[in-house]
């Protein structure tokens, strides 16, 4: 009691005894644990104290941790509930400081087996947060003892740690099992959704068992709503999985709809929830979901108002006719008092909301914007963005409102994203361009983010030159080069440089620019100005093309590597560049998938991700395990997967197929299924199409149930010879099979005998062979190729099979594996007319641009051609797509 | 005010406390003969990982007994605990004729200590109801105790699982300390 009122007394004061907390002092007063009676009433404030500073981050080192450790553990000679409490909190934040922490195990297996309840609970945490892998199973009679107690607060700790624990040792947990099974039953809500989220937790690797587990708790009420949640989850997660369990019969879809009618609120939302966010629902079985979110729009609890209104502003695309259904509800909500919740509702109406409605709504925001949150203030952002992408004509209305905010307070975050919408909106809606670039000339002049500014200066620099009036720009971006820091001078000399390489009659202009850019003080500023400066001053087109237009296309760390080695073995030759990987291209579905996330309200504010890797890089790494793989040079690209049985076969195997300059490695990605068979030597035997050599054959060692490994086959590309190397290549997998025990997966013999399992075909295409490479300026390329030699063939072809010239383009970009460049991959809506230019690089280095024409009758005609150094390539693409 | 009394209270009769480390090999019967101590009952143990602390109220004084756990990877922590030590008693295990040596190495490698260098040395010679067991005389020899200098102690036969010798040698723990 008096304790507590000291600790009123200070509050009061305004001045806390943990403020300027000098972690030496504190580890100093730590050494009256030590003393030989041990008076609570001084050591709890200290232990306070200790935990204190080291959450305010304080390091201790491992022999200051492992001392106030071991003084620490004095303290268990007092019976005082409040320090023992403190003690196990000081345990858990020190177990993985100290060395030897096991000390306080026997004291802690007695304190959660003992009497004083109030003990148990907290001293199973603290218990599993000292015990490691190897002494749990000296614990592990206890716990399974406490998953089962009675009391309620046991029981939980007992649960929840073992979940942790499973992360250390799956295996002893898993022996959990039936008491996690009898804990389920519990009467207490929290217990049950603690051992259910165990019991899932040991299960899921095994798609069976879970769908048991689910078969079971779903005809059995659950009496804990929580546990009923974590139940519509799991249920709405194999139903996502399962493509045959789908549709209104299903079970699973059953039990979630009949939540709906669940009598807590929280079951209630989250069947609602799982029901919309299923991929497959029909717009019947939404209605019900529906009218359960539309219900929740009119509550008086903000929790559920805010939770309804999330829910539909995330499916207002997948579903905009269900969620206009709740429209009147959501016009309500916009001047809800509760700014999270009008701000959701407003952008769920410009999602699903007509043309005519956007001006009020715009105006509607404009009242409060100042008032939200940046997260709310991005999702209104990405609302105008997928408004204007829906409603071009609206571009005048939605770039002021963009401006205005941009004008605006507002972390990185924040203009990142309103930048980003600018963009979309420029690159997709031409009349929109020059308003946008003045839009963002503007922020530039006072721009805070430097990374901002320097995507902004880059894209002036491309954009700039094929407006009508470059000349204006020019002042912006040199304005940077007198105002800004190096990184931004920088990018703005090379906006500049683009210009000039552009527009002839302002060369003379920049290159006054460019000399007083010489004296600037910034190593890499000077270094860029001398670069363009003496480049323009040659007036070659092509130098133009090369070394200002289209910048390097190769992969940045790729290039570091290869220069680092190139040092450390220097050789005869002078470093060629041509042997660098390419930059990877982000196909449509990774672009797509970013915009997904960027759209779930979901802030990216984790740590900041390492930069991209692209996949040959990753492959290459994985590669270098085959003997002799250095003499192949450079991976040149790494194909899609291809899957070479049935899913759910005995064993599943897929095929990804590396080509390098002359050689092909093919990796088999190989997956046992079988738990009674354990398979050595496992490798497929190939039966090559003419021309290509096996050179090597990789097997894969030790294949043990449900493990995957790889198996490799090394050949060599038909010499001189390119249209034999499209090919189909009969495959068989090879392997020993030793019959196990499934139990322990320890083979019953020692003697195995051969089998073999038929594969697929597989097929090597004209696409392996051929790297996507972006042009930022094709056309240039294109008269550059024309100039420079480079053979042209040309044929017209008649594709019948093909209806629409969306699906023409998308079929040869993908037939051939080149990339669309200058934004030709997307058809304007109602041509019957279209021209896609697409470029790559053949292994070996040789450039390929195809110009498409393609016209739209009865099916789709096309007239192909094709421009790259080598003949024989021209050649082959032609014949290639006849 | 009332707990200003009882504070003058029990500060002028509250038992003198003193701080006993029990340490010994491992199975050697420490846990036990500290239940014994506490409860007067025989209790079912498991090797102790770690520690157990209890304290034992016998003739006005206080025992904060620390029985630490003999296994090889425990005894290198026993060094955690010697700061404070009043007494120290090492159980052995009389039975136990293979380790003797061991035992006897672990004693005199803890004796050297400096922080236990004003400690009294109380060694129960336990498990004395087993046919085998050497006498306390056979011990003193193979434990080396008379080439202890400048330490006070003590050895005596002792049977947990009978209680018998237990107090003889708080006994003489409480003299000691009463001397000091």
């Amino acid at each position: 009691m008096n304790s507590f009122k000291r600790d009123k007394k200070e509050e009061e004061d305004g001045g806390s005894q943990f403020l300027n907390l000098e972690k030496t002092t504190v580890l100093q007063e730590a050494r009256i644990f030590n003393e030989t009676s041990v008076n609570p009433r001084k050591c709890t404030p200290v232990l306070t104290k200790l935990l204190y500073a080291i959450n305010q981050g304080e390091t201790l080192s491992a022999k200051e941790a492992t001392d106030v450790f071991f003084a620490m553990t004095k303290l268990f000679q007092s019976k005082d509930a409040v320090l023992r409490r403190m003690v196990y909190l000081g345990i858990k934040e020190l177990s993985s400081l100290a060395d030897d922490v096991i000390i306080v195990t026997s004291s802690l297996t007695k304190d959660m087996t003992g009497k004083e309840d109030t003990y148990r609970a907290a001293a199973i945490r603290a218990l599993c947060s000292i015990t490691d892998a190897t002494m749990l199973q000296a614990i592990e009679r206890y716990m399974k003892q406490a998953i089962v107690d009675r009391n309620s607060a046991v029981s939980s700790a007992a649960l929840v740690s073992s979940l942790h624990m499973s992360k250390l040792a799956p295996d002893v947990v898993k022996r959990w099992v039936n008491e996690a099974q009898e804990a389920v039953n519990s009467d207490n809500v929290m217990v049950q959704y603690h051992a259910l989220g165990l019991l899932y937790h040991i299960r899921k690797s095994d798609r069976l068992a879970v769908t048991k587990l689910v078969a079971r708790l779903t005809r059995m009420s659950l009496k804990s709503p929580y546990a009923v949640c974590m139940l519509i989850r799991i249920t709405a997660k194999l139903l996502e999985e399962d493509d045959e369990a789908g549709g209104n019969d299903s079970p699973y879809f059953n039990f979630i709809e009949a939540c709906l009618r669940h009598k807590s609120e929280m079951v209630v939302y989250e069947a609602a929830h799982a029901i919309v966010n299923l991929k497959r629902t029909t717009s019947r079985e939404l209605v019900p979901a529906l009218s359960v979110l539309q219900l929740f729009c009119g509550s008086a609890k903000a929790t559920l108002r805010f939770a309804a209104v999330r829910t539909l502003n995330q499916v207002a695309i997948s579903h905009p006719a269900a969620v206009t259904a709740c429209n009147l509800d959501l016009e309500n909500l916009i001047t809800d008092s509760n700014r999270s919740i009008a701000t959701l509702a407003i952008t769920t109406l410009l999602k699903t909301g007509a043309e005519s409605s956007v001006d009020r709504l715009m105006k509607q925001i404009a009242t409060f914007v100042s008032e939200i949150s940046d997260e709310f203030k991005v999702i209104v952002v990405q609302a105008i963005r997928a408004l204007a992408l829906k409603f071009p004509r609206k571009h005048g209305v939605l770039m002021n409102f963009l401006s205005a905010m941009l004008r605006d307070e507002g972390g990185l975050e924040y203009k990142a994203s309103i930048a980003d919408t600018i963009i979309t909106i420029i690159e997709d809606n031409p009349e929109a361009k020059e308003s946008g670039l003045a839009h963002l000339c503007e922020f530039i002049e006072d721009c805070e983010h430097v990374s901002l500014a320097v995507r902004i200066l880059h894209l002036l620099g491309k954009e700039g030159p094929k407006t009508k009036q470059p000349s204006r720009y020019i002042r912006f971006i040199y304005n940077r080069v007198i105002l800004e820091c190096p990184s931004i001078r920088a990018a703005a000399v090379s906006a500049m440089a683009q210009f000039g390489a552009s527009c002839p009659d302002l060369l003379e202009n920049i290159q006054v620019l460019l000399a007083r850019c010489q004296m600037d003080s910034d190593d890499e500023v000077r270094d860029r100005a001398t670069y363009y400066s003496n480049i323009l001053a040659l007036q070659d087109k092509s130098l133009y093309n090369n070394y200002i237009l289209d910048p390097l296309q190769i992969s940045i760390t790729a290039l570091e590597r290869s220069l680092k080695e190139y040092i450390q073995n220097p050789e005869e030759q002078p470093f060629d560049i041509k042997s660098v990987p390419l930059a990877a291209v982000p196909t449509p579905e990774e672009k797509e998938m970013k915009h997904k996330a960027e759209g779930m309200l979901v802030t990216q504010g984790g740590p900041v991700k390492p930069p991209p890797v692209s996949r040959e890089e990753n492959f290459a790494e994985k590669l270098s395990i085959i003997p002799g793989i250095q003499q192949l040079g450079p991976l040149f690209k790494s194909s899609d997967v291809v899957e070479l049985t049935e899913s759910e076969t005995e064993y599943f195997v897929r095929c990804i197929k590396h080509c390098f300059n002359n050689h092909l490695v093919l990796q088999f990605d190989c997956l046992n299924t079988l738990s009674d068979q354990l398979l050595e030597q496992v490798r497929v035997q190939l039966e090559p199409s003419e021309g290509y050599r096996l050179l090597l054959d990789v097997p894969c060692p030790r294949l043990p149930y449900n493990e995957s490994g790889s198996c490799y086959v090394v050949l060599q590309f038909p010499e001189d010879d390119l249209p034999n190397t499209v090919g189909t290549f009969g495959a068989v997998l090879k392997f020993v099979v030793k019959d196990c025990d499934p139990a322990t997966g320890l083979p019953d013999t020692d003697e195995g005998y051969d089998d073999e399992y038929m594969l697929e075909d597989l097929e090597i295409t004209l696409g392996d062979q051929i790297r996507r490479v972006t042009r930022a300026n094709w056309a240039a390329a294109w008269e550059e190729a024309a100039t420079e030699g480079y053979t042209e063939m040309e044929d017209t072809y008649s594709l019948s099979s093909m209806h629409t010239l969306e699906e023409a383009v998308q079929s040869i970009a993908s037939f051939l594996g080149l990339q669309p460049a200058e934004r030709t991959d997307r058809v304007p809506e109602g041509k019957t007319v279209h021209t896609l230019l697409l470029s790559g690089m053949f292994r070996g280095g040789a450039d390929i641009l195809v110009r498409a024409k393609l016209a739209l009758t009865d099916g789709v005609t096309m007239q192909l051609t094709v421009r790259s150094p080598d003949p024989a390539i021209a050649e082959l693409i032609t014949s290639a797509v006849g | 005010m009332g707990l200003t009394i009882s504070s003058v209270f029990n500060r002028l009769f509250s038992k003198k406390p003193m701080r006993i480390l029990m340490v010994g090999l491992d199975a050697a019967g420490k846990t036990t003969i500290l239940y014994k101590l506490k409860l007067g009952e025989i209790v079912t143990t498991i090797p102790t990982i770690g520690f157990n602390v209890e304290t034992v109220e016998y003739k006005n004084i206080s025992f904060t007994v620390w029985d630490v756990g003999g296994q090889t990877k425990i005894r290198k922590l026993w060094r955690h605990y010697f700061s404070n030590t009043d007494g120290l008693i090492f159980v052995v295990d009389s039975n136990d004729r293979d380790r003797i040596v061991e035992a006897e190495q672990e004693l005199h490698n803890m004796l050297s200590e400096e922080e236990l260098r004003d400690s009294v040395l109380l060694i129960f010679a336990n498990k004395q109801d087993l046919p085998n067991s050497m006498s306390t005389a056979e011990l003193t020899d193979k434990l080396k105790l008379n080439t202890l200098r400048n330490r006070k102690w003590y050895i005596q036969a002792t049977c947990a699982t009978q209680g018998t010798g237990l107090y003889e040698g708080l006994d003489w723990l409480s003299n000691e300390l009463a001397n000091k």
